[in-house]
């Protein structure tokens, strides 16, 4: 046993009213640059959809993740470190930029310098790649906003299967969900093992993967191997770059700035203790529905005494434990069991885990029966297909995810019936297998959710490795060009001009 | 005055480039990682581009292989398992066949490179340039197989070999011996040497990251680990599986 810990997030799908700051602001801070524009280290897409890029759950098509071959080892769905490298001058399973979006601007300008014109002037859209007119805004990171589109195309998406879907086609059966999506930080990186420049790593001291852009070489393997499309291929700098989980503020002990901007405060950061030794075995179980237990077996029980000696002996920090015995993804996960790993099927233990949405009663007479008694609907009848949400969360388990929703409603109940009521009605909470009190941090947690109950994030400890004085002084994030933004000018090497603060040259 | 020209360009020419190479890559490995990629356009273009990388590093590592193996083999060594004149034969063959692979694949790659608006837009004029270099350079090296099989003696791939194997192990050189050669020769081996030169400057630099020791990684994962020396847990990057 060796134990690591990680900050993991949990997103409470639902919360999520689909603003999109989280990626407006992710995007402010990380992916404005050239080369990046169609990069959104996190997108918001509308479920049922087939998302950005497109299709990216159809690893028959992408390839991205782990299968599992017959003498029960994995490997990377792209093929073995052979056929890595075998492919290394053309990557066969690799999303053409369009498949994101071609990048655009629009011609503001033209809405101040127009001439006198019949029509009112309009500033319509041109390519950031060549510079060029585009006449139509093909794709994006939420095209299908709201339920965009014709349902013919929304319904390729893959998490219809077991679904008939046919009928949710129709206006008054279809349903929708919002799913914000990021890097998962899995526990089992496809894309760091498909690495063939060793540049992906996961960071032991807090689980976060990055791809080091120093040693990265651009041989773009990784873009097809993560399953959740979620590395992107700058055509600037040659490089692939990633969600980075904000990580110089969660060394801060700061939420990532996705998290920070949620309006809806659905965002939760926590440290989770996992057995190290036990990756590969958790990723590589026969049954594609036994991921998501297999990923729970991992994780470690922050108050188990054992654990505790176990993992201060492989020099996870006190302030760590302490952390993870308070981690709001650990009660949501392990505790409470009402968050789940998005598409655990394939295999890469994601770090990123969702609460599914409750949503409306699909009968209207079964919805003037709800809650009156204290009575629970059935999670059967809800809107949202239990299949679909087992299809994305638990490689289409709807057992797990019935008792968390039903757990998600004997909480409304039970605070209904404590705050409208006036009555303590211990049986709710008994009939899903949790007691009053745990009901009441659930709401405490879930519900009112403050802010230092959603993220309970220990510093890190860079002072035992680093020589702190050394660093004053210092910028924070640049390119390797001091302290100044990179300018365009090119230097021999094809980089950017080196520029000296300290000598004033500006 | 073609004697200082000679001298110039195969005795001199060759250090200031090879010197170039060896020094300005590991300036720039060292000074600007950042910038050492290679450089692939596929994200934003797939046309063309499966048929025409495959087929061009395909035959470029051949050629590249079959050129360092074949100038630099010593005659005393391969001449006890063949002749001169059949080792020719099999250069000629076997450059030949690899070389029109590597030109169909370059040319498609270079049509791509200049007549793909996108390409074209986020191209620099380095990768312009090496490309162009590269296609004629393939070009001159593919004209002067009509000129080897008429002399299939093998005398010419001798002159050339002795010189290179000259230049790598530092003996004298005797320049006036190239000048019996045609100039399809002699204007590969400048181009050649050129882009040695060049090469620190361009998206070329990738050559010498070719990621071969991918094979021999432990496991698949990686692992980085920021904890001091003799601390608790592992010290240096582990490989878990």
């Amino acid at each position: 046993m060796k134990i690591r810990a990680q900050v993991a997030m949990v997103l409470n799908l639902d919360k999520c009213i689909g603003c999109h700051t989280c990626s407006v602001t992710c995007k402010n801070v990380w992916t404005n640059r050239e080369g990046m524009e169609y990069a959104w280290f996190n997108n918001v897409e509308t479920k049922p959809g087939i998302g950005y890029p497109k299709n990216w759950e159809d690893q028959d098509k992408w390839r991205g993740g782990w299968k599992r071959r017959r003498n029960g080892r994995i490997e990377p769905r792209i093929g073995g470190k052979w056929r890595v490298l075998a492919n290394i001058f053309a990557n066969p399973d690799m999303p053409e930029i369009d498949d994101y979006y071609e990048p655009f601007t629009f011609d503001y300008e033209h809405l101040q310098k127009a001439p006198e014109l019949e029509a009112f002037p309009t500033a319509r859209p041109r390519s950031l790649i060549t510079g060029e007119r585009m006449e139509k805004i093909e794709w994006g990171p939420n095209w299908e906003e709201i339920l965009g589109g014709e349902f013919a195309k929304r319904a390729k998406d893959v998490n219809f299967e077991g679904v008939q879907k046919e009928m949710y086609g129709q206006f008054e059966n279809t349903f929708m969900m919002y799913l914000p999506r990021l890097c998962e930080h899995c526990l089992n990186p496809a894309c760091a093992a498909a690495c063939p420049s060793g540049a992906i790593y996961k960071r032991e001291e807090d689980g976060i993967v990055l791809i080091d852009q120093d040693k990265c070489r651009g041989w773009r393997m990784c873009v097809s191997a993560c399953p959740y499309k979620k590395i992107y291929f700058n055509w600037s700098s040659g490089k692939s770059e990633k969600c980075i989980f904000c990580y110089p503020r969660i060394e801060a002990g700061q939420p990532t700035v996705c998290s920070e901007t949620c309006v809806g405060r659905i965002r939760y950061l926590g440290v989770m203790l996992y057995d190290a030794d036990r990756i590969e075995e958790a990723a590589s179980v026969a049954d594609e529905k036994s991921l998501y237990h297999s990923q729970m077996s991992i994780f470690c029980d922050p108050n188990d005494p054992a654990v505790i000696a176990q993992a201060r002996a492989d020099g996870v920090p006190e302030n760590w434990l302490d952390a993870a015995r308070h981690s709001p993804v650990w009660k949501m996960a392990m505790e409470w069991k009402v968050a789940f790993p998005l598409h655990p099927e394939y295999r890469t233990l994601p770090m990123v885990w969702y609460v599914p949405p409750l949503s409306p009663i699909t009968a209207a007479a079964q919805a003037g029966q709800m809650g009156t008694d204290g009575g629970m609907p059935d999670v059967r009848s809800l809107r949202i297909p239990l299949r679909y949400l087992a299809n994305l969360l638990t490689a289409g388990d709807e057992a797990p995810i019935a008792t968390g929703l039903e757990r998600m409603l004997a909480m409304r109940a039970y605070m209904r019936a404590k705050t409208v009521d006036g009555v303590i009605d211990e049986a709710i909470a008994k009939r899903v297998s949790l007691t009053g009190a745990q009901i009441e941090q659930m709401y405490h947690i879930m519900a009112i959710a403050n802010y230092e109950d959603r993220f309970v994030i220990p510093t890190a400890h860079r002072e035992i490795t680093e020589d702190a004085y050394e660093m004053r002084g210092q910028c924070g994030f640049s390119f390797g060009d001091g302290c100044a933004p990179s300018d365009q000018s090119v230097n021999l090497f094809g980089g950017t001009k080196l520029k000296n603060v300290k000598a004033g040259v500006l | 005055m073609r004697d200082a020209v000679f001298h110039i360009l195969f005795v001199w020419y060759p250090y200031v480039c090879l010197t170039v190479f060896l020094l300005g890559s590991l300036i720039r490995y060292d000074r600007e990682p950042y910038t050492w990629r290679a450089g692939s356009s596929q994200i934003l273009r797939k046309r063309q581009f499966r048929w025409g990388s495959n087929l061009f590093h395909i035959g470029v590592l051949f050629l590249f292989f079959g050129h360092a193996v074949g100038l630099l083999t010593p005659t005393s060594l391969y001449t006890l398992f063949i002749t001169v004149e059949q080792k020719q034969l099999i250069a000629v063959s076997a450059g030949g066949v690899a070389g029109l692979i590597c030109f169909i694949g370059l040319s498609l790659l270079l049509h791509r490179r200049l007549f793909d608006p996108r390409i074209r837009a986020t191209s620099t004029v380095m990768d312009i340039a090496i490309l162009g270099i590269l296609w004629v350079q393939l070009s001159l090296g593919l004209l002067t197989l009509p000129f080897s099989l008429a002399h299939s003696d093998g005398s010419v791939m001798l002159i050339l070999s002795h010189w290179a194997q000259g230049i790598v192990t530092l003996q004298p050189i005797h320049a006036e011996t190239l000048q019996s050669l045609s100039l399809p020769y002699l204007a590969h081996l400048v181009l050649g040497m050129t882009i040695f030169l060049l090469f620190p400057f361009s998206r070329l630099v990738h050559i010498w990251s070719a990621p071969v020791w991918y094979l021999g990684r432990r496991g698949y994962q990686v692992v980085r680990s920021r904890r001091p020396l003799g601390a608790p847990g592992p010290k240096t990057p582990a490989a878990a599986e």
